[in-house]
């Protein structure tokens, strides 16, 4: 591939101060069983270039499903066009500071490959557990899913940058649908697609797998005549698979530096963060340490590099609840005058890479799962996402789980359906009174992280411990 | 994309479909979906370029079928035949591989129609040196930002019981916001298939004068239940969640929908609200996954009452039900909403004293079963009193149920409707839009 591609940027007959290619190949399956009955198996490859031309610190881009020579060379020329046609109106000029010369490679870590299995044997395991959700006659419906992704891609420059990167991830999920009259109740492993993670096979078969099949069906049926949630301030506890959410969406998007400069204004929003606020904004309690790292093996959004070449280091964006850094990529970080990391990401061959958080985590502190509901007189527990929405400036926000626990005296009590809560994001995060310790941080991701015109779902993994927030507004489902 | 373009990917298509069904074997069964597009997609922030390029992209979807198993592959597709059937052919075995393997698929729906058909719709659309200056120098004072997407999309069809559809057109979307000092803005779209500079202009005037009302002071309203006109761009963002668990009769039958409670008459809506879908328009493609073609319009909520569910012919299959043309997910695809009786003129002295929401933002279920969404305000919006615009207010938090906007706290419907055209670009650039009017509701649920 690299002499094919070294090849190409040589053949280019265009004045240009720079010039790179993102090439891509990617191979994903998708295989989903319902109730028993297969309604998806398939699989998708898709290979292309991303050209991108630098004119007098203009970028201009232009993508094709073709490594032929003629349409790179095509895409070449049209990237150029574009560079010009916008050279009154750039937003920033950029030099080659924004593109680096880098060599490098990055692999996922994996076990068995992801063809250890046939797709009839990968099947039948799911169809196994759908007919292992289905623990009572109240379960209406089952689902299981696994799909695969391997990805490489090639990213060379005319300054001479190299960047091989091979990507092997896994997402499983599985849930049961309960009903009773007119009462449904949903539960399913960690929330929708949650169990997303960089590896091979030997992901599809999570330890204990069977025991949490056989939990999330008895859990739905448990649901269906469990308590709604009352409504009321109290001490909620969220579970790592709820507080991915909860990062992501409160953290994470408002600390892209694209938003905060306004790129996403028209789309998915700006933020309340300003850029005077990086070293200065106390943003939770002295509790919270959020970091960026996509060195952690196994997480969802682990690389090597960016896919503009920056280098993928750890960072912490919120130390000791401050304030540190954004997400921002090389040319934000040029834009804005404030740090950033190694961010920049497309979510393929066909996008221009924008400003993405990877892996966000918040780094564990003390405290077993056992000692913080002990210490909890009374408060709610809850697991799961169900259902998010936050403002554009990421102020308010509004999240429902799937599952939750009363908490009285030290003690999960009554099982309670509908639990949603709402409240600002400072004041949320101000009102971390504890955060676990290492034995119950999890990590979790999802691939469907939108954002950008022209829009991109891209992958993102989360990790957290089990954490508590204060005098948090909660409440039930509707009548 | 140049004439001749278009037409070395109708040749390969065709070829394509031609050289699968001397390949196939007796017991076997295909479909193929093609999709593609040549596509500029202009990014602006601050009335500057943020990002801009092209993106010539095209894929195929390989369906085959046999002993009552099926599977999927997806390949991309240049329209040079060589590369195209190569890629094909080495599906094509992979699948022969596959099936073997697979669990058997009481619910599979073989290609069955006889359907074909062919549209292409030209346009006339800016050069693509041109698009940054002709849409920068109307708004350079201004704080412009969003994204101009144009250019050909295609959508194609082949099966190996001889349908087959072509579905080309050529069009673009300029969807931007203009913002106040204060943080307030404007939202707009302008779209078609001709570049129309005097509309351009107008639009740009329009959103100007909106934009004064904007520099006002923001107002904080606690929350609590105000009356509420929601214009239509807001009206069709509350429309897109039936698509989301609500309309499929899938959704309906496997305990995932909104509507579940409307169809088994517990709950009823206004017999003000009626809801079809309505392919007249000719934006979007008629064809589905099984190349068969929906009704020009199918009535969904009449008077209130679910008359039809989206119902794909697997899902037929499955619940003894009639199929009538719905895709894959049992999504609208060209929805409208009837219009009512209150005049543009009557709209702020019927609300009188509430809000004037013009779009909103960021929607989801917080109760699904129970018809309850929760979203934001966002984007030109006003606190109004005895009929008069008086204040932008802060972003509002909404938590409320569709049995009740759509039911019982339904004043009326405008007597006009606007087109809100789909302005996605997730995989590729989405089609067609909605056709709604504005409406006024009572006691709406605002939460934070």
């Amino acid at each position: 591939m690299w002499s094919e591609l070294k090849k190409a940027i040589a053949s280019f007959d265009i004045p240009a101060d720079w010039i790179g290619i993102r090439a891509v190949k990617e191979t994903s399956t998708t295989r989903s069983v319902r109730d028993g009955l297969p309604q998806v198996n398939g699989k998708s490859f898709t290979v292309g270039a991303m050209l991108e031309v630098l004119v007098n610190g203009c970028l201009g881009y232009a993508a094709t499903n073709s490594l032929e020579l003629s349409y790179l060379q095509h895409a070449a020329e049209t990237a150029y066009k574009q560079a010009l046609a916008a050279s009154e109106w750039w937003i920033h000029p950029f030099g080659e500071s924004e593109r680096p010369k880098v060599v490098g490679e990055y692999k996922s870590p994996y076990l068995e490959p992801l063809d250890a299995l046939s797709p009839g044997e990968i099947n039948d395991l799911l169809v196994r557990i759908c007919q292992t959700l289905k623990v009572d006659d109240k379960i209406v419906q089952t689902i299981a899913s696994a799909s695969t992704i391997e990805r490489e891609s090639w990213f060379t420059s005319s300054n001479g940058s190299e960047v091989y990167q091979k990507i092997l991830s896994i997402g499983t999920h599985y849930g049961a649908t309960a009903q009773d009259g007119a009462v449904v109740q949903q539960r399913s492993n960690n929330g929708s697609q949650a169990n997303c993670y960089q590896g091979g096979l030997e992901l599809l078969k999570q330890e204990n797998l069977w025991h949490r099949v056989r939990q999330i069906g008895e859990q739905a049926v448990e649901l269906l005549t469990a308590e709604e949630c009352p409504t009321t301030r109290t001490n909620l506890v969220l579970a790592p698979d709820q507080m991915m959410l909860q990062i992501h969406e409160s953290v994470g998007h408002p600390l892209e530096i694209d938003r905060i400069l306004g790129d996403e204004r028209n789309y998915a929003g700006g933020s309340f963060v300003n850029k005077s606020d990086f070293g200065n904004l106390v943003y939770g309690s002295p509790l919270m340490n959020i970091t960026f790292d996509p060195t952690v093996p196994g997480e969802f959004a682990s690389y090597g590099f960016d896919d503009t070449g920056a280098v993928a280091t750890k960072e912490y964006l919120v130390k000791e609840g401050v304030l540190q850094r954004g997400l921002g990529s090389l040319e934000s970080q040029a834009r804005a005058g404030v740090p950033g990391v190694a961010c920049a990401r497309a979510s393929s061959w066909n996008r221009p890479a924008i400003d993405r958080m990877a892996n966000l985590n918040l780094e564990p502190l003390n405290g077993s799962f056992e000692d913080i509901i002990a210490g909890i007189e009374h408060g709610v527990y809850m697991e799961s996402n169900r259902s998010w929405s936050i403002d554009d400036r990421r102020y308010k926000f509004q999240f429902g789980c799937e599952y939750a626990k009363l908490i009285e005296n030290g003690k999960l009590t009554k099982t309670l359906r509908n639990p949603n809560y709402r409240a600002t994001t400072p004041e949320f995060w101000h009102s971390l009174i504890q955060v676990g310790d290492a034995t119950n941080w999890q990590m979790y991701g999802t691939p469907y992280c939108g954002k950008g015109e022209p829009n991109q779902a891209i992958w993102v993994g989360h990790g957290s411990p089990v954490c508590v927030f204060a005098n948090v507004e909660v409440f039930g489902g509707g009548s | 994309m140049k004439i001749e373009e278009l037409s070395a990917l109708e040749v390969s298509f065709n070829q394509l479909i031609e050289t699968l069904l001397i390949k196939k074997s007796e017991n076997e069964q295909f479909t193929v979906k093609l999709s593609s597009e040549r596509s500029q997609f202009t990014r602006f922030n601050h009335a500057k370029v943020r990002q801009t390029g092209c993106v010539a992209d095209g894929w195929l979807e390989l369906t085959l079928m046999a002993d009552q198993r099926s599977s999927v592959r997806q390949f991309p597709f240049i329209g040079n035949w060589d590369v195209d059937w190569q890629l094909a052919y080495t599906a094509l075995q992979e699948l022969r591989d596959e099936l073997i393997l697979l669990p058997i698929d009481p619910y599979l729906v073989l290609p069955s129609g006889n359907n074909t058909s062919r549209e292409i719709h030209s346009g006339n659309l800016l050069a693509d040196e041109l698009v940054v200056p002709t849409v920068l120098k109307l708004v350079a004072e201004l704080d412009f930002t969003g994204i101009y997407a144009g250019g050909i999309v295609i959508k194609a069809y082949g099966d190996s019981n001889g349908q087959k559809h072509w579905f080309a057109t050529d069009s673009f979307t300029l969807d931007y916001s203009l913002f106040s000092t204060s943080g307030q803005a404007v939202k707009g779209t302008f779209a078609g298939s001709n570049w129309d500079i005097s509309a351009y202009i107008a639009k740009i005037s329009e959103a100007k004068q909106q934009l004064e009302l904007l520099s006002r002071p923001a107002k904080e309203l606690p929350r609590g239940q105000y009356k509420t006109y929601f214009a239509p761009a807001a009206v069709a963002d509350l429309l897109l969640m039936l698509s989301w668990g609500a309309v499929s009769e899938a959704d309906i039958q496997q305990g995932n929908s909104a509507l579940a409670a409307l169809s088994r008459q517990e709950k009823k809506l206004s017999p003000r609200f009626s809801l079809k879908e309505n392919f007249q328009r000719g934006l979007v493609p008629r064809f589905n996954e099984l190349g068969e073609i929906a009704a020009l319009e199918l009535p969904i909520i009449e008077k209130g009452h679910l008359v039809n569910s989206l119902v794909n012919s697997r899902t037929a299959k499955e619940y003894q039900k009639i199929a009538n043309g719905a895709n894959g997910s049992e999504t609208l695809r060209a929805p409208e909403v009837t219009t009512g009786n209150l005049g543009f003129e009557q709209i702020l002295p019927s609300l009188d004293t509430g809000l004037y929401v013009s779009n909103l933002h960021y929607l989801n279920w917080s109760d699904r079963h129970t018809g309850r969404i929760t979203g934001m305000t966002r984007y030109a919006c006003f606190w109004v009193e005895n009929g008069e615009i008086l204040a932008p207010i802060e972003n509002l938090r909404f938590d409320e149920s569709l049995y009740r906007f759509w039911g019982d706290k339904l004043v009326d419907l405008t007597n006009f409707q606007e087109f809100i055209p789909e302005v996605g670009t997730y995989e590729s650039r989405q089609l067609g839009g909605s056709l709604v009017p504005g409406m006024l509701v009572e006691d709406f649920t605002y939460t934070l």
